[in-house]
């Protein structure tokens, strides 16, 4: 049985788990899946872990934490109050923006759809009540089964006016991996582009010189993506191959 | 060095093809000449107009071959091997004359794959890796990814408070010893040979200290996600204390010499120049936004490992120029050894405390001993898994083969390290190895600045701004 096909019969059979919360509001129940695993351990040629310890039908479903409940404590609703309140003026529903807001340990990220991306930058930077007037970078990940939203592009904000913190996090699919540069509202993102574009793939519509940064230009691929094979140097020992470390059997 | 020169526009409207390389190049032509040069000159439209490739050779039949060029545009490669662009940095310079007319940086020279090794091993082992990124200031990304992994375990508050303060004593000795390698560097690279002399030398006791304590001079892993790998060494605390004694006087030295120096403060006073606007256009923190007078410091606005409980201030300079942050680095070194002096006496009420959290799935089961034949597993600690616990062993087991889990989720964490903010940004899914950590190093961000610092100045100020900028090409890399 290919790994694909346990997937798919594997979050089938998976309770909801928030099936018997549903009499709670809708927003707190929309967790991001992000993987489905098998088997206290994966890794391994194919997908077949080698697992005979009988816990081989485990199916996990790794999530990410999802839509936080209101209130979130802290400034954390005054800045969303804010933002929505100014994206409402400027004549943009709020929920058509954001995706979710997410509260995680005590650090708020806002999920923007990439089409207004620059809009709620725009928004954040010069909002009197807003003022997050430095950015602190851009930092992708790589969720290769979370469909038509594989690649993540994560962007924390700080406020010294206020001294408040905030993440931006905007999500391309593979197949179409652009986002808008936020370069014409940071510039301090130039450089951070160019390397999450070398590292990921993502392409940032609107950076002046989208450039490789880190990697040689004539390199191919991007190697921080979890599909870069890693290749390795085939090391025999007595006639067992060592498997590259991506290739090798992980307990994660 | 390669300088190309833009043909004439006359030239170009004829539709000239670019004259054969052979008979234009200064060697005259000999085959395998120059292996890294670039293939068919022109062809590829990576350079504008000819490109002269001078190694050896003599001087005026290089000026000869330039002909009759009207327009000279000399791009200067600096780097990625000069002793003043601060390790593998490499400049692009356009020059006209002796002024700037572009800077551009080439990066990428030391790229290890350090945040792509890290996917492959444990939560724990992440700490062996983070500490050689910028190798000057070793402690702070290992505090930076452990306050990280830390906050996604959700065991902040049951961090000992013993491995906090010394968290903060060994971050602000690091301050220290990165602040002085930054005065000493940016000194020898304008000729200031005693600056290096001093500021090495004293940096040495500093990472004597940090032999003593962590076994290491530099990459260190001694801070550990839950706490710190063991506790002060005896003796640790008199050798801080001596330090503290002695320092004072020596950084009075290196003031006294540079301070007012007139040829010090020729070469530094109006020289990478960058206001407040631009600080906060292009993300640059640390001392540079301080030294527009901006008090912007982490440990102050946003405290962490107990920053709060520790009486400093936060220190500023409002010319914006290169001299601004060497004698606001200076500055920051007498605040730092403030702290020490205050992490030695909580250390003084806090003995015999733990230095690891107490939960036994997340702390490392084994501490280090001095047996006779070396440091290893202490004995106590073999005795008991090997002869009396079988689950114990098995704990020890897992947990070093396996590692911990970390629930899944996100953080992005910021600690002020002595070049800016120095953020981790961890993403873990749930399993025992981390699923991606970024950092966002201060110096590969500052160094964007470099740009605007160096356009228009002279050549010579260029290595003056950069070293002013104190970017550390490991951290940059990554």
């Amino acid at each position: 049985m290919s790994g694909a096909d346990k997937g798919g019969d594997g979050a089938a059979k998976l309770p909801e788990p928030h099936e018997q919360a549903s009499t709670q509001p809708l927003e707190v129940q929309t967790a991001e899946v992000i993987a489905t695993k098998h088997g206290s351990f994966t890794g391994s040629q194919g997908g077949n872990s080698g697992d005979t310890s009988g816990y081989g039908r485990l199916v996990r479903r790794i999530e990410l934490p999802g839509q936080a409940p209101r209130p979130y404590g802290g400034y954390f609703d005054e800045v969303e109050n804010e933002l929505f309140g100014a994206l409402a003026e400027q004549g943009l529903a709020p929920e058509t923006a954001i995706e979710r807001t997410v509260l995680y340990r005590d650090q708020l990220t806002f999920q923007v759809r990439r089409e207004h991306l620059l809009q709620v930058a725009k928004t954040l930077r010069d909002d009197p009540a807003l003022r997050f007037e430095l950015c602190l970078g851009v930092s992708g990940v790589h969720f290769p089964h979370e469909e038509g939203r594989e690649l993540h592009s994560t962007v924390p904000l700080l406020s010294v006016t206020f001294n408040r913190r905030i993440q931006l996090e905007v999500t391309c699919p593979d197949a179409d991996p652009h986002i808008p540069s936020l370069y014409s509202v940071y510039p301090a993102v130039d450089w951070h582009e160019r390397e999450t574009w070398d590292m990921f793939g993502i392409i940032y519509d609107g950076h002046p010189s989208l450039t490789r940064i880190l990697m040689p230009d004539d390199w191919p691929g991007h190697p921080q993506r979890k599909d870069y094979p890693l290749g390795g140097i085939p090391v025999e020992f007595k006639g067992a191959q060592i498997p590259a470390p991506d290739q090798r059997r992980s307990y994660s | 060095m390669r300088v190309p020169v833009s043909e004439s526009a006359a030239d170009q409207q004829q539709g000239q093809e670019h004259p054969a390389q052979d008979e234009q190049r200064p060697d005259g032509g000999q085959e395998g000449f120059d292996p890294y040069a670039a293939p068919g000159e022109g062809a590829d439209g990576a350079h504008e107009g000819r490109v002269f490739t001078v190694s050896g050779g003599d001087w005026d039949e290089i000026a000869e071959g330039l002909g009759e060029a009207h327009e000279e545009r000399i791009v200067v490669n600096m780097g990625p091997q000069h002793p003043s662009t601060h390790g593998v940095l490499r400049l692009i310079l356009e020059l006209e004359g002796e002024t700037v007319t572009e800077a551009r940086c080439g990066i990428g020279y030391l790229h290890t794959g350090i945040e792509k090794n890290l996917e492959y091993r444990n939560w724990t082992q992440g700490t062996t890796f983070v500490t050689r990124m910028d190798y000057l200031t070793p402690f702070f990304q290992e505090t930076a990814y452990c306050l990280a992994v830390e906050k996604l375990l959700g065991v902040e508050e049951q961090v000992p408070q013993r491995a906090q303060i010394v968290r903060v004593m060994l971050m602000e000795l690091n301050r220290i010893s990165s602040h002085l390698v930054a005065v000493a560097t940016g000194g020898m690279e304008i000729g200031a040979l005693s600056a290096m002399i001093f500021g090495f030398r004293e940096r040495e006791l500093i990472l004597d200290v940090f032999e003593m304590i962590t076994g290491l001079r530099m990459n260190h892993a001694f801070i550990r996600p839950g706490g710190l790998a063991q506790d002060l060494p005896p003796g640790a605390t008199d050798k801080v204390r001596e330090l503290l004694e002695l320092f004072p006087k020596r950084i009075r030295d290196i003031e006294k010499l540079l301070n007012e120096n007139a040829i010090f403060k020729g070469r530094t006073e109006g020289v990478g120049y960058l206001d407040l606007a631009g600080c906060m256009a292009l993300g640059i923190t640390g001392p540079i936004v301080r030294s527009t007078g901006l008090p912007h410091d982490l440990r102050k606005s946003q405290p962490y490992c107990g920053y709060e409980d520790y009486d400093f201030e936060v220190c500023t300079w409002d010319t914006c120029d290169a001299y601004g942050r060497y004698r606001l680095r200076m500055d920051e070194v007498h605040q730092s050894l403030r702290i020490v002096e205050q992490c030695l006496d909580k250390l003084e009420q806090q003995r015999n405390q733990p230095v690891m959290v107490e939960d036994k799935k997340i702390a490392w089961p084994a501490q280090l001993a001095l047996g006779g034949d070396g440091l290893g597993n202490s004995l106590d600690h073999i005795r008991h898994i090997m002869g009396e616990s079988m689950e114990a062993l098995i704990h020890h087991f897992k947990l070093v083969t396996e590692g911990f889990h970390v629930p899944a989720g996100q953080v992005y964490v910021p600690v002020e390290s002595a070049k800016g903010e120095l953020g981790c940004h961890v993403v873990s899914d749930g399993g025992t190895r981390p699923y991606r950590v970024h950092f966002r190093d201060p110096s590969f961000n500052n160094l964007q600045a470099m740009s605007a610092m160096c356009e228009g100045s002279m050549i010579a100020d260029v290595i003056v701004a950069v070293a002013s900028i104190d970017p550390v090409m490991g951290g940059v890399d990554r």
